[in-house]
C-alpha cells in the first residue's frame, strides 16, 4: 500500500508542481527515492521533529504548494496534534497528513508504534476528512484525490506492504465522500474501511458458499465525510449489516452505522466488529493481534451467524 | 532623523509618533471589553511597526511580497492597530473586538483581513514561518518572511525543533524577533528559566545569525535586519518592557492580561500623548 502511495503520488508530482513531501525521518525507499531524486527542492526531512514536520506543511500550504506530510500514522497525528488541530485544520488547509501503518499493524513494534484509536481521533477535528483505501488499487484513487484537491486537511490512512486487491472489478467506482461498493447483494452487507476489509470479504464469500447468502461487500473509505445517506440505503436493504474495523469501539464506523440505524428505525440486525478498548502486549504476527482483539474471520462468522 | 539601509528607510521621530497612536488605539480598545493583552502588546510596539513600516516592501497595490506571521498571537492587538493604520483593516472591525458579530478575537484568524496565520497556542508560528520562507526559496521568489515570537514561548519544544530546521535549510529569508519582556502569566521569565540565558548565543549555536537589541529602539531594530548577512536565519532578541509606555503598568504582571480602569484609563492618555 505505501509502495502504491509513494508510486501514485510520484506520477501525481509530474503533473502537479506544488506537491511538496516533508517527512520525518522515514526511509524514502521505492518510488518517495524516485520522488526525491526527481524533485529534491519539493522533498524535505524534517528528522524527528513531527511538530515541525506539520508546521511547515501548514506554512508551504499557506504559500501555495500542494504538501504531503507522511510518516508512520502515530507520528503523523499522535505526536503533533496540535499543529494538525491548529495549523491545519483550523485555518482548513489542503495538506494531506499520510498515516502510514496504521491500526495495530506494526504488530512487532508495541503500542507505542499502533494508532488503535486514530479514525476517532481524525474524526473528531472539525475540517479534517478522513481517508482510508482498503486495498492498493484504491490507495491510487485515494492519493489522487489528496494530490488535486483544495477543499482541506485529509488524514490518509494507510497499510503497510503486502496487501491484497479487494477492489479489482469493484461495482462501483472510487468516489470521494461515498461508499463504495465492491459487490453487491441483498442478505448481508459487509461494511468495513482499511486493510481488515480483506476480512469482510472473506467472510462474505464464505456465508455465500455455505449459506447461500447474497452478500454486499463495501468499501467505506471516506469515514469524514461519512456517506449518510448512502449508508442508510444499505441498511434499509439488507436485513443484516456488519462493520468490521481496526479501530477502538467508539468513534469510528460501528458507532456511526447503528446511530444512522436508530435514526431511521431500521429492522436489520446491526453487528459490529473492533479492536478492543485495550493495549494489549503482543509481539508476533499482526493476524494475532487482530485475533487477540477478536478481529477474527471465524468468531466473526460464528458470531453473525449465530453458528457454536 | 532618516536612516536609509538599502531596502527602505526608517524615520525614527516618525515611527515614535506611530508607536504613541498605536499604544492609544489599543487603550482605546480596552474601553471594549473586560481583559485584553495589552502588556504584551505595549513590548512589541516597536518591533511590529518596524516590520510593517520599514521592513516590509509595498508594491503599489499595497500588497507584500513579503509575509508577517504573530507568534505571540495575543500580542495582535498591536497587528491590529497597524493593519488599521495602513487601511487592511477597516476601523470599525477594531470598534467591533470581541462583540458577536465582529471578526476580532483575543488571538489573530487567519482570513481576516492582513493575517497570514491563525496563532495563538504558543510554539506554532516558527515552524509556519520556516514552511513559508523555504516555500519562497523553492519557487525562486525573494520574500522575506517576518515572525515575531515572545521569550516565554520559547519554552516549547517545537521552537527549537523549527529552529534547528530553519538554519539546516539555510533561510536566510527569514528574520525572526524575540520580545524579551522577561514576563510570562505567571512570572519573570529569568525566575522561572535562569537557564534560559544568554539567549543569543543559543540562537547562535543553532546556526542563526542573532544579535541583541533594545526592543523600543525602531531604529536599533531596522539597523539589525538590514545588516545582516543574509545567508542564514537572523534572530533578533529585542530587550523589552512589558507594558512599555504607560507608567503603571511597565513590569506589572497584572497588565499581561487586563483592561485599565476609568482613572487608568485617563492617566495613561496623558501619558501616551504626543508631546506638544
Amino acid at each position: 500500500m505505501r509502495n502504491r502511495f509513494a508510486e501514485t503520488l510520484y506520477q501525481c508530482a509530474l503533473e502537479n508542481p506544488e506537491i511538496y513531501v516533508v517527512v520525518a525521518d522515514i526511509s524514502p525507499a521505492g518510488s518517495m527515492a524516485k520522488f526525491r531524486e526527481q524533485h529534491p527542492s519539493r522533498f524535505l526531512n524534517v528528522g524527528v521533529a513531527e511538530q515541525t514536520m506539520i508546521g511547515i506543511c501548514a506554512g508551504l500550504s499557506l504559500k501555495g504548494c500542494q504538501p504531503f506530510a507522511y510518516t508512520i500514522a502515530n507520528f503523523s497525528l499522535y505526536r503533533p496534534f496540535e499543529m494538525v488541530r491548529n495549523d491545519l485544520c483550523y485555518q482548513n488547509l489542503p495538506v494531506t497528513v499520510v498515516g502510514m501503518g496504521a491500526g495495530v499493524v506494526y504488530s512487532t513494534l508495541g503500542s507505542t508504534h499502533h494508532t488503535q484509536e486514530d479514525v476517532a481521533v481524525a474524526s473528531a477535528i472539525p475540517n479534517l476528512r478522513v481517508l482510508s483505501p482498503c486495498d492498493p488499487l484504491e490507495t491510487n484513487e485515494a492519493t489522487r484525490y489528496c494530490a488535486f484537491q483544495k477543499e482541506g486537511p485529509v488524514y490518509l490512512r494507510l497499510g503497510k506492504t503486502g496487501e491484497p486487491n479487494l477492489t479489482e472489478g469493484a461495482l462501483e467506482p472510487f468516489s470521494f465522500g461515498r461508499i463504495r461498493r465492491i459487490r453487491a447483494g441483498r442478505d448481508t452487507a459487509i461494511l468495513g474501511y482499511g486493510p481488515i476489509l480483506r476480512m469482510g470479504a472473506a467472510i462474505a464469500e464464505r456465508l455465500e458458499r455455505e449459506r447461500g447468502e447474497s452478500v454486499s461487500l463495501v468499501s467505506v473509505h471516506t469515514i469524514k465525510p461519512l456517506d449518510k445517506a448512502g449508508i442508510a440505503a444499505i441498511i434499509g436493504s439488507h436485513r443484516r449489516v456488519v462493520v468490521i474495523e481496526e479501530n477502538v469501539p467508539h468513534g469510528g464506523l460501528g458507532s456511526r452505522v447503528k446511530e444512522i440505524a436508530w435514526d431511521m428505525k431500521a429492522r436489520a440486525d446491526v453487528q459490529c466488529f473492533s479492536l478492543r478498548d485495550e493495549f494489549i502486549h503482543y509481539y508476533g504476527e499482526h493476524e494475532e493481534l487482530l485475533r487477540l482483539h477478536g478481529l477474527d474471520e471465524a468468531r466473526i462468522y460464528a458470531a453473525i451467524t449465530g453458528s457454536p | 532623523m532618516i536612516v536609509s539601509a538599502g531596502q527602505n528607510t526608517i524615520c525614527v521621530e516618525a515611527a515614535k509618533a506611530r508607536c504613541r497612536k498605536f499604544r492609544r488605539r489599543i487603550l482605546e480598545v480596552t474601553k471594549l471589553v473586560q481583559a485584553l493583552h495589552i502588556g504584551g502588546a505595549y513590548s512589541c510596539v516597536e518591533i511590529v511597526d518596524t516590520i510593517y513600516f520599514a521592513l516590509m516592501r509595498r508594491e503599489s497595490d499595497g500588497r507584500s511580497p513579503d509575509t508577517f506571521l504573530l507568534s505571540k498571537g495575543h500580542g495582535c492587538m498591536i497587528q491590529y492597530a497597524v493593519l488599521e493604520e495602513l487601511g487592511i483593516l477597516p476601523r470599525s472591525e477594531l470598534d467591533q473586538f470581541c462583540k458577536g458579530g465582529g471578526i476580532l478575537g483575543v488571538h489573530p484568524d487567519y482570513q481576516n483581513p492582513g493575517i497570514e496565520a491563525s496563532t495563538g497556542a504558543l510554539g506554532h508560528g516558527l515552524a509556519m514561518a520556516v514552511g513559508m520562507a523555504y516555500a519562497e526559496k523553492a519557487k525562486g521568489r525573494d520574500g522575506i518572511v517576518y515572525c515575531v515570537l515572545s521569550d516565554g514561548e520559547a519554552q516549547e519544544g517545537s521552537v527549537w525543533e523549527a529552529t534547528l530546521m530553519a538554519s539546516s535549510l539555510g533561510l536566510g529569508n527569514l528574520v525572526v524577533f524575540m520580545d524579551n519582556n522577561d514576563f510570562q502569566s505567571l512570572e519573570r521569565t529569568s525566575k522561572s528559566h535562569p537557564s534560559f540565558y544568554p539567549v543569543v548565543e543559543k540562537f547562535r549555536a543553532f546556526g542563526w545569525e542573532s544579535h541583541e537589541v533594545p526592543g523600543h529602539d525602531s531604529r536599533a531594530i531596522y539597523e539589525a535586519v538590514v545588516s545582516r548577512g543574509g545567508n542564514r536565519p537572523l534572530m533578533v532578541v529585542c530587550r523589552t518592557v512589558k507594558g512599555k509606555g504607560v507608567s503603571y503598568m511597565e513590569n506589572v504582571a497584572m497588565w499581561h492580561y487586563r483592561s485599565p480602569s476609568s482613572a487608568e484609563y485617563e492617566l495613561a492618555m496623558t501619558e501616551l500623548a504626543d508631546p506638544s
